[in-house]
């Protein structure tokens, strides 16, 4: 599953990313925090959406993602 | 009805253990085991750096926050350096944004228009500034406002100087904005304030505001 940066704010369109909870690989549920997102005036966690496995990291700590940019990629698939 | 927010205050106390019992809040919050929640306290002289802080906005060294007892925590709320002390009314709210909006930056603007209601009852102009969260009486902050956000619950939150003993911030650039001074509720009166007062007032906005109906909780041992 696409995790995408979600809409936080009105009139934001895009933050930075302030680091990642998890690596590639790790096992997460749904609601757990992935990665912390930095706007002009908050800090704000972005959680799973799902449960999986945190297959791969798409944007680095420090870069600017927009708002519906894909994050990271979660992969479902039993185990 | 009313949903409740529950009011806990914790008194004078230590930033390390009130950042670990929001923690414990955030996460029975998220789990929806407790309804919202507002922490009230004070701190013991601190200073702390958010998420966009750098440790140059602290202007003294080492030996001086030692000789004066002040640690330097980093934390993982908006915003950059700050001080919080003695007569700093600290307000950590633990609420669940599902119930009040999803919007990070409508909630510091909630936060910010609390405390101006609240100067105003003192007859205090308090207004914002466009880049910077926080309420300022002409050029000088009075309020410090840093959030933080996990699966749409809050934590952290704002810091009003009522009776805070203002030369500690001396030793910092309050949130990296060398050119504006800070000021306190008691500067600006000429008087020391009293402080239960203004929880009473704050409290009666907060739930205006927030549509809560705000009651004093003690927590359960096993939080502390």
């Amino acid at each position: 599953m696409e995790v995408k940066l979600p809409f936080l704010a009105e009139g934001v369109e895009s933050c930075t990313v302030s680091f990642w909870h998890v690596f590639e690989g790790d096992r997460v549920e749904e609601g757990d925090d992935l990665v912390e997102m930095q706007t002009s005036k908050a800090s704000f966690n972005v959680p799973s959406p799902c449960a999986g496995t945190v297959s791969e990291i798409l944007v680095d700590e420090g870069d600017e993602v927009r708002v519906g940019d894909v994050i990271c990629i979660i992969d479902e698939g039993l185990d | 009805m009313k949903r409740e927010c529950r009011v806990v205050y914790l008194g004078r106390c230590d930033f390390q253990e009130a950042y670990l019992l929001q923690k414990q809040l955030l996460s029975r919050r998220i789990g929806r085991e407790i309804p919202d929640t507002l922490l009230i306290l004070q701190h013991h002289p601190v200073i702390t750096i958010g998420r966009k802080g750098c440790r140059e906005n602290i202007l003294v060294g080492r030996e001086v926050l030692c000789r004066e007892g002040i640690p330097v925590y980093n934390t993982d709320r908006g915003g950059d350096v700050t001080y919080h002390g003695p007569g700093q009314i600290v307000g950590y709210p633990i609420l669940d944004l599902n119930q009040h909006g999803r919007d990070v930056h409508r909630l510091i603007y909630m936060y910010e228009e609390v405390i101006i209601r609240l100067l105003a009852r003192y007859g205090l102009e308090g207004g914002r500034l466009p880049c910077y969260p926080g309420v300022w009486v002409e050029n000088e902050k009075i309020c410090a406002v840093g959030v933080g956000i996990s699966n749409w619950v809050t934590y952290h939150g704002f810091a009003l100087n009522v009776n805070t003993d203002l030369r500690h911030f001396g030793y910092i650039s309050p949130c990296g904005i060398s050119d504006r001074g800070v000021t306190s509720m008691s500067r600006l009166l000429g008087a020391k304030i009293d402080e239960w007062g203004v929880i009473e007032n704050l409290l009666e906005i907060f739930g205006l505001l927030f549509g809560l109906e705000m009651k004093r909780h003690i927590l359960e041992k096993e939080l502390i």
